[in-house]
């Protein structure tokens, strides 16, 4: 009888202790300050005192044409920053991948390191060589293109409205390449060697062998790899403030979320801050990005086979 | 560069050193600035002169970084712990200092009668009736020219619109030379050293400013879409690939001896003295036939106030109606050619471009950049949207009525004038 008894068992308390310390840090420095936000996008100043207003702030921001156009452009813009992230960025650095992983490269860790170095590179310093780079006075793009005969394909790409986002964009994409390269080129080497040798016996090599067996194993890293691109283009604000400015020029051409909070949060030149009306924009920000980030979660991850070995 | 800062700082250390050996019942003063750079003309000329003759007040000018001042000025306000005097930014910034109670009013101020209505303008209430700072500085916007250019090409100083464009035909015909250095990258050059500076001389100054803030004009009239106008005839005198061009960059073109006009303020003065290697010259924005009256943009920028809350408001405004005295202006223009005192007393300078540059006053009527005063303060904000139209009108992509036309919208959406 005593048998079925179970004894108690004992509180484990160090399971608090362990988690206490990262749960205390990030309420610190994640929770609350997200929850200031959304308290802060809540009211508005009026007479020196902070009113609560409910959602006036996002009625405004919808409603009145002096915000929604810029939302409405900033939100364009950030989009069309994250597909050419999604369509240049990401198969360049599977491609990369899987050209580093071939074992008859030689010097690849040379490559690998070259290619990664742009990653931990200053945004300031990015934005200004691309500057430099792409200077119609004093830039080498000029003349690197007169040196095959293409001058006449050269215009000022971050002055004019219709190039300046795409160029932008591909200055981040040489940044970033380096990321979905790592990421996939550890995914690869992950992939163990009885596997390949069983593609190989069935006759399946070359091309075929990374269509048919590489990728469809690497899909879950390329699945990562998207969110992390979603999530880090829809936060982006650094390259554009540096290399254009926080009015985003030319003509707003491209503005996107981060620089539109900036300039409403923080105010620019004659341009006073609105902290309430830039909480606002950060809380549409956070939602689009949740929104993001769920729709991964629950309609894309789930459906990603795993395969284990 | 680091030896400048070495110097800098062991000059606020000894600033800092000498104000606590301070002689008993002495006063002293301390300013509050955003203008670190100006940290040894306050203290080896401006300083001692004052207190040369003003024995019994000790001055210490305690500058903080231009991006921190207004927060720190404010957080040291709300404490307490603010100086005597503060150094003012112009319009809203200061006005709102006032309102809160933070400077005192200064209208009764002996010394004031010597700055004209519109250099007292950026540091007064909208209706005019109280000053709250003694105005220290303006910067002029005009045109400075490659003299060497103009002598080697044979074209003399345009007077006219009509003979700015036939010099810029001339140069752009030779080949040598750019005709004008001037970038729209980064938006405010084309609002600032455009717009700004050759519209005056359509808006007629002062009454079309004055007009356009009671409502009476509009930006979509004629004399304020002109200005638009002239600026989309510059688009063919601007460098290759200006569209990308920077404000550096045009400073260097210019330096450099590649450019021969340069749109300029007068604030560029100090640093084309020691970078450009030929022989500069300036001229105000040309008018439409000789013998027109012309206009100058004169823009206040820098002026000096009284904290309320200062225990030692008499000394402080000894001191202010010091810096209202044509002596504080001699050694301030001086001491930076570029940013020139606004007492109406003539101020006589060694620079010869400076000279140049205040030399208009006496022949043009002065007013200040029309988007600052009032006209700047909701949402869309008015001189933002002016450099990204005025950029827009260069590159070509608006249409000089469609810009005035977003101006007057964007403003109309927020600004009733009072009737």
């Amino acid at each position: 009888m005593a048998a079925e008894i179970r004894p108690k068992r004992p509180f484990r308390w160090h399971i608090g202790v362990f988690l206490a310390p990262a749960l205390l840090v990030y309420t610190a420095i994640m929770i609350l300050p997200l929850a200031g936000t959304l308290q802060l996008s809540l009211f508005r100043n009026i007479e020196q005192h902070q009113v609560f207003v409910g959602l006036q702030n996002f009625r405004t921001l919808f409603g009145d044409p002096n915000w929604s156009v810029n939302f409405w452009n900033a939100l364009r813009n950030n989009t069309w920053f994250f597909i050419i992230h999604m369509l240049v960025q990401n198969p360049i650095g599977v491609m990369l991948a899987a050209l580093l992983s071939s074992p008859r490269l030689r010097f690849s860790a040379f490559y690998r390191t070259a290619i990664f170095v742009p990653t931990i590179l200053s945004f300031v310093i990015v934005g200004f060589a691309w500057k430099l780079i792409l200077s119609p006075l004093w830039g080498v793009a000029p003349h690197l293109l007169d040196l095959v005969g293409l001058k006449s394909l050269f215009t000022p790409w971050l002055g004019k409205e219709e190039y300046a986002l795409t160029a932008l964009s591909l200055i981040s994409v040489w940044q970033f390449v380096g990321i979905p390269m790592m990421l996939i080129y550890a995914a690869l080497l992950s992939i163990p060697e009885e596997v390949i040798e069983a593609a190989e016996c069935d006759g399946i090599t070359g091309m075929s062998q990374f269509w048919k067996i590489k990728l469809p194993l690497i899909l879950p890293s390329i699945g990562i790899i998207s969110i992390l691109t979603f999530v880090g283009n829809f936060n982006a604000f650094d390259l554009i403030y540096t290399a254009q400015g926080a009015l985003a020029g030319p003509n707003y051409s491209t503005d996107i979320l981060g620089t539109f909070l900036y300039r409403a949060f923080f105010g620019f030149q004659l341009q006073v801050g609105d902290p309430n009306m830039g909480a606002a924009i950060a809380t549409m920000m956070f939602l689009i990005i949740l929104g993001g980030v769920c729709v991964y979660l629950f309609l894309v991850q789930t459906r990603l086979r795993r395969y284990q070995f | 560069m680091t030896t400048k800062l070495l110097t800098a700082l062991l000059l606020g250390t000894s600033i800092l050193g000498s104000a606590g050996v301070a002689y008993a019942g002495d006063v002293t003063l301390n300013i509050e600035s955003w203008r670190g750079d100006d940290l040894a003309i306050w203290k080896d000329k401006l300083i001692p002169a004052f207190e040369a003759k003003n024995p019994g007040i000790k001055v210490v000018f305690a500058p903080s970084a231009p991006t921190e001042y207004d927060a720190a000025l404010g957080a040291k306000l709300a404490a307490g712990s603010a100086g005597d005097l503060i150094t003012c930014r112009p319009f809203d910034k200061s006005l709102e200092l006032f309102k809160k109670g933070n400077l005192a009013d200064l209208s009764a101020l002996p010394g004031m009668e010597n700055f004209s209505p519109v250099a007292k303008s950026a540091w007064q209430t909208d209706d005019g009736k109280a000053s709250f700072c003694v105005p220290m500085a303006s910067v002029i916007h005009g045109f400075i020219y490659n003299k060497d250019a103009f002598d080697k090409l044979g074209i003399k100083v345009p007077e006219t619109r009509d003979e700015f464009f036939a010099a810029l035909d001339k140069i752009k015909a030779d080949g040598t030379y750019i005709p004008m250095a001037m970038g729209t990258k980064d938006l405010w050059e084309a609002a600032t050293m455009g717009y700004q500076n050759i519209g005056p001389n359509y808006w007629k100054g002062e009454d079309g400013r004055a007009a356009l803030i009671k409502g009476d004009q509009k930006l979509t009239d004629k004399d304020w879409v002109a200005p638009y106008e002239e600026l989309a005839k510059w688009k063919p005198y601007l460098g290759d690939g200006f569209e990308a061009q920077t404000y550096p960059d045009s400073q260097n073109l210019f330096t450099l001896g590649r450019a021969a006009i340069y749109p300029a303020g007068s604030w560029e003065i100090g640093l084309f003295n020691t970078q450009a290697q030929f022989k500069m010259g300036a001229f105000p924005p040309p008018v439409e036939k000789a013998g027109d009256t012309c206009y100058i943009s004169d823009h206040t920028d820098i002026g000096m106030g009284l904290n309320a809350a200062s225990k030692n408001a008499d000394a402080a405004k000894t001191f202010l109606s010091w810096v209202a005295s044509p002596d504080f202006a001699t050694i301030y223009a001086n001491a930076l050619p570029g940013f020139f005192s606004l007492n109406s007393a003539p101020v006589k300078m060694e620079d010869a471009l400076a000279q140049e540059f205040v030399s208009w006053r006496g022949k043009c009527k002065s007013t200040i950049r029309s988007t600052y005063q009032i006209l700047s303060r909701g949402t869309p904000n008015l001189e933002n949207e002016t450099w990204v139209e005025s950029a827009n009108v260069i590159n070509g992509t608006d249409t000089p009525e469609a810009a005035a036309k977003k101006l007057q919208t964007g403003l109309d959406s927020w600004y009733k004038p009072a009737k």
